[in-house]
């Protein structure tokens, strides 16, 4: 499968920035079942950008802007061309060994209810199993709305409620999996089974399952990743490998508006 | 305490009189009259108010800043003694470095199942954010504090390892400076090695380990995170005696993965930053996105290899409380050989055997927590109420992980002088260890500490304790001695007299 | 030099400058309120509102026009910025952000003009406010003095330049609101009240000898403005604080081999002074020429953090 992305970023200040830095997790990497076979990275002022790799083998992008500066734009497209084999990865960059992702951050810590459902999910099913029963039983759990999600949304809180974005629902399955001693991550990207003209990339999981490596779930569509996903970068939680982080030296307050497109083509 | 401890000037019990080689420093403090041995100490105390050497208490907000006390007695250690510490420490310190280097990058020890993976994976102080990054000349601890107890002549133990930013070394300074100026007869008698060449050696570490590249003089400076930080003093010190910049993070700027001060003729390119904040409050895009404190970028500049960090960001794996059980593991796995210097016997309350062992022998056991520290959550079990043992049994029961627990030890004393005259009272010491790119070298001096209430054990001065002058005695006419290691072997070299 | 540092000695000497200018304020109007009838008193705290910008704070407060009040008000009320206590405040801050450029005698005196204050002070009596205002004094003359003995370095030049900008600014406003806004109502020019209100400028500047010197007359209100315009031989006059200005700058252009913006307005602003006559001054409009002094003192205020780079 073919996959065409955009995505934009722009962000609007109140007040001109002296220099704005950012550190953009926005590039894909090569896997045995996704190929980039274009990829750019645009920026509607003067910038200098410097590409790095971070600890957790994501390719991250550092850029410097001088001001002033009313607003910057970063423009990502690019074309990626996908195969499948059934939600296990093969071929990834795995710098740290999979027993680091059993750790919880903030927003992944799992209280009492969280993990006593992610518990009764996985009792007495076989390993994979038990992820997949994890996977549908939250996706049935909730009613998926799109849209930005609430910032620093816990998965506690999140899961209290009745409806939850893509990033909720990854997270909730991250700090489940992580519950029942799977190790589990954040992964973002792009999908193009969801609507189109998105306010936000994509976020999904993988849970590592010994002797069969990682394997992705995806709450929010109630399934393994096929063809239609492709994984940019991955991290403990999704504040670790948002797309964006960043930083500006200057008074105001900034907006922010994202507009994806992804389109696929068999 | 009931045990007999052995006193580094007075021996194993006061009956043997003094031990030899300091029978000299006996006769100075019997020949001192008390009333002027206090008021030396309390000269050296006004000094230290005015110069604003003072450190800020936690949990007292009445209180603000005060001065540790300073004793007049100095505490001594024999040039041979210091011989084999420093063989210890270069080893513990060259092993701390070897798994620093491992553990962010290929994890060989965890491979070779030395150390149980999840103690690593899945401790807090390891940061997956760096791993993979190789500072300059791969060192990460270049400047460290070895915290050590004593219990006879050549009886240490290791009771803390601090890689992050070891403080205290202005107060080793300093109270040499007292020293010199309150007791110059003391420095007749004894030939003292000095410390005052420390801000020297730290600035040649500092210079040693730039990145390669800088051109002939890297541009170094010392990050502090302000005036209201209760090491401030010491920061400003350091900068001041090393004539570098003492910047805060706001100073500093990153251009295109370069690191810049911002100066009134421009910004100037920074190579070599001795840090004195924290991993988290370092570079806001990779620690904490929360924290409007730090260097945006420094970390991209740090991993491009533009610029050196001392110490090297995530070095707290390296000293957590819950790896430093398996220090012995360690120094042997990367050394070849058994440690020299052994830690403290510790029972890991995680470990349920260990746990059941604590829980039996609270009444004897000192129980620390994992992530605490300045000896605050901390139980003394021989001293302690029985109300205080059931509230540690309690937490013990609810999270064993978070505890460890030692035996308490005869920990060695210092003749003190404190309100009825001069007593006996239990002391621990901090040398302090730097690491360039040619090798490791100790300071042949460090920070004493000493627990100025009778029979106490806890040094800390956030409780009460005080802090005294520690001679490194010479055997080679009066010069300075430094040992260093480096890819030849551990050597040591004697430079000219005159320094002190 | 880091901008840091350079910005915190400049403002130290803005600081320490505009405590000191506020005690002798203080302490004229203090002298002209005990000598003068109810209603021209009121006036004369009215005054130094005006004089210290502080009088849309004092309204806002809702306090009473008396001496106690407004005494209060610039000493030591922490309520807004322009009290002496909050002067000191910022001195002190900046001044332990740059605690080893200084030498111990330069922060002992800051330290003991911030420690007046450390006690907490019940409203005080015309004697006793006058004690505090000496005391203030006495050490923000002894931080001159340090300042005097410190190495003649560019830390010294930052500070010298804080305080000759905010002495220009500070002699500009206190002539203005004298001349332009504050005759009562009624009352003759050079009448009673009018001659003591020159009197409290004299000694706001601390020039009541130095007139006696210079000018050989009684009180002369064109003398007055004269010397607090263009004589360089009073210190804390307009022509002396631009020169210092000047000079300031210079050393500091001297030590780093460049100049800037500010040097080309500082150096400009002086020859213009030079060739300035008080007589014309008076004649074209002494409130027009302060005001627009004032201006020009803002905007090289934010040359001197552009060439520096405060920000």
């Amino acid at each position: 499968m073919r996959l065409t992305i955009d995505h934009r970023t722009t962000y609007r200040f109140t007040a001109p920035q002296g220099r704005v830095v950012q550190l953009l997790r926005m590039t894909p990497r090569n896997t045995h079942d996704q190929t980039v076979a274009a990829w750019n990275i645009n920026i509607d002022c003067d910038a200098r950008l410097r590409e790095h790799r971070d600890g957790f083998g994501n390719i991250t992008t550092m850029l410097y802007a001088e001001g002033p500066l009313s607003g910057i734009e970063i423009s990502v497209s690019g074309e990626v061309v996908t195969s499948s084999s059934s939600g296990v990865l093969h071929g990834t960059f795995e710098p740290l060994p999979a027993a680091l992702y059993l750790r919880s951050t903030p927003a992944t810590h799992a209280e009492p209810a969280l993990a006593a459902f992610a518990q009764a999910e996985v009792e007495g099913r076989a390993r994979i199993a038990a992820l997949h029963a994890l996977n549908t039983a939250l996706h049935r759990r909730f009613e998926v709305v799109d849209g930005r999600p609430e910032p620093g949304l816990a998965v506690t809180a999140a899961f209290a409620r009745d409806t939850a974005t893509a990033r909720d629902l990854a997270q909730m399955f991250v700090a489940a999996a992580r519950a029942a001693a799977f190790p589990a991550r954040y992964v973002t990207g792009y999908c193009d089974i969801l609507a189109g003209g998105r306010a936000t990339p994509h976020g999904w999981a993988e849970a590592w399952v010994e002797g069969l490596g990682w394997v992705g779930f995806d709450p929010t569509l109630g399934c393994s990743p096929e063809a239609h996903h492709v994984r940019v970068a991955v991290a403990l939680d999704a504040a670790g490998c948002s797309p964006v982080a960043g930083s500006r030296l200057g008074e105001g307050r900034e907006c922010l508006d994202v507009e994806v497109q992804v389109s696929g083509q068999d | 305490m009931g045990k007999a401890a052995f006193d580094e000037i007075m021996g194993a019990s006061s009956a043997d009189g003094a031990r030899p080689e300091l029978r000299e420093l006996c006769r100075w403090l019997a020949d001192t009259p008390d009333g002027e041995l206090r008021r030396r100490q309390q000269s050296a105390e006004t000094t230290f108010r005015q110069l604003g050497i003072t450190f800020a208490v936690y949990g007292e907000s009445d209180a603000g800043e005060r001065i540790i006390p300073f004793d007049i007695v100095p505490r001594v250690f024999l040039a041979d003694e210091w011989a084999r510490l420093s063989e210890g420490l270069i080893q513990r310190v060259e092993a701390i470095n070897a798994f620093l280097v491992d553990i962010y990058g290929e994890q060989k020890i965890l491979r070779d199942g030395v150390l149980p993976p999840d103690l690593i994976l899945g401790n807090a102080q390891f940061r997956p954010e760096i791993a993979g990054i190789r500072p300059p000349h791969d060192v990460w601890a270049h400047i460290c504090g070895i915290d050590l107890v004593r219990t006879g002549p050549d009886d240490f133990f290791v009771l803390e390892d601090n890689a992050r930013t070891p403080s205290g070394v202005s107060y080793m300074l300093e109270n040499r400076e007292a020293m010199v100026r309150l007791c110059p007869e003391l420095f007749a008698k004894f030939r003292v090695a000095a410390v005052d060449s420390y801000p020297d050696r730290l600035l040649e570490t500092m210079r040693s380990v730039a990145p390669r590249g800088c051109g002939g003089k890297p541009t170094c400076v010392v990050l502090t995170p302000g005036h209201y930080n209760s090491a401030y003093y010491e920061h400003s010190f350091l900068a001041d005696s090393m004539g570098v910049e003492l910047v805060e993070a706001a100073d500093l700027v990153v251009d295109d993965d370069v690191v810049y001060m911002r100066t009134i003729e421009g910004r100037v390119r920074v190579d070599v930053i001795y840090r004195r904040v924290d991993d988290d409050y370092l570079d806001p895009l990779v620690f904490r996105a929360d924290s409007m404190l730090g260097v945006p970028g420094l970390i991209a500049a740090y991993a491009a290899g533009n610029v050196a960090i001392l110490n090297a960001p995530g070095n707290g794996i390296a000293d957590d409380k819950a790896i430093y059980s398996y220090m012995p593991e360690i120094v042997k796995y990367y050394s070849g050989s058994d440690a020299r210097l052994p830690n403290v016997e510790t029972y890991r309350c995680r470990e349920p055997q260990a746990l059941k062992y604590v829980l039996d022998h609270l009444g004897e056991l000192v129980v620390k927590l994992v992530d605490g520290s300045g000896g605050y959550g901390m139980l003394v079990g021989p001293t302690a109420s029985s109300a205080e043992i059931e509230r540690f049994r309690a937490a013990l029961i609810a999270v064993p992980e978070r505890y460890i627990a030692q035996p308490t030890l005869a920990l060695s004393t210092v003749p003190t002088l404190v309100e009825q005259g001069v007593a006996p009272r239990h002391v621990d010491f901090r040398p302090f260890v730097l690491t360039g790119a040619k090798g490791v070298q100790v300071v042949p001096g460090g920070l004493t500490r000493v627990a100025l209430r009778e029979g106490s054990l806890v040094v800390n001065s956030s409780q009460g304790g005080g802090t005294k002058d520690s001679f490194v005695l010479m055997d080679e006419p009066r010069g300075m001695t430094q040992t260093m290691s480096g890819a030849g072997g551990t050597m040591t070299q004697t430079l000219g007299p005159g320094q002190g | 030099m880091l901008s840091r540092t350079a910005a915190s000695l400049y403002w130290l000497g803005r600081y320490v400058e505009r405590a000191d200018f506020l005690a002798r304020l203080i302490e004229a109007t203090l002298r002209l309120d005990v000598l003068s009838p109810r209603s021209a008193g009121e006036d004369a705290w009215r005054t130094a509102l005006a004089v210290s910008e502080t009088a849309d704070a004092f309204a806002a407060g809702g306090h009473a026009l008396t001496r106690e009040e407004v005494a209060h008000f610039l000493l030591d009320s922490s309520a807004h910025r322009g009290s002496i206590l909050r002067c000191l405040a910022m001195a002190r801050d900046n001044a332990r952000a740059v605690r080893t450029a200084l030498s111990r005698e330069a922060w002992q005196a800051i330290n003991g003009a911030w420690l007046i204050f450390d006690q907490r002070m019940t409203r005080l009596d015309p004697t006793a406010t006058l004690n505090v205002v000496d005391a203030v004094k006495a050490e923000t003359r002894g931080f001159e003095g340090a300042v005097h003995r410190m190495l003649r370095n560019q830390t010294t030049s930052f500070i010298r330049l804080g305080q000759a900008v905010e002495r220009t600014d500070n002699t500009a406003r206190l002539l203005d609101v004298k001349y332009h806004i504050l005759l009562p109502e009624g009352e003759r020019v050079g009448g009673t009240v009018d001659r003591d209100q020159w009197t409290t400028i004299l000694q706001t500047v601390s020039a009541v000898t130095a007139y006696r010197w210079l000018y050989n007359d009684g009180l002369n209100p064109t003398n007055v403005i004269d010397l607090l315009l263009s004589r360089a031989e009073l210190p804390r006059s307009l022509a002396a604080s631009i020169e210092e200005t000047v000079a300031a700058l210079t050393a500091l252009a001297r030590a780093s081999g460049t100049q800037g913006e500010a040097d080309r307005m500082a150096r400009t602003r002086q020859a213009r002074v030079a060739r300035t006559r008080t007589g014309d001054v008076i004649a074209a409009g002494l409130h027009q020429h302060l005001q627009a002094l004032i201006v020009e003192n803002a905007q090289l205020h934010d040359a001197i953090g552009r060439q520096f780079k405060f920000h």
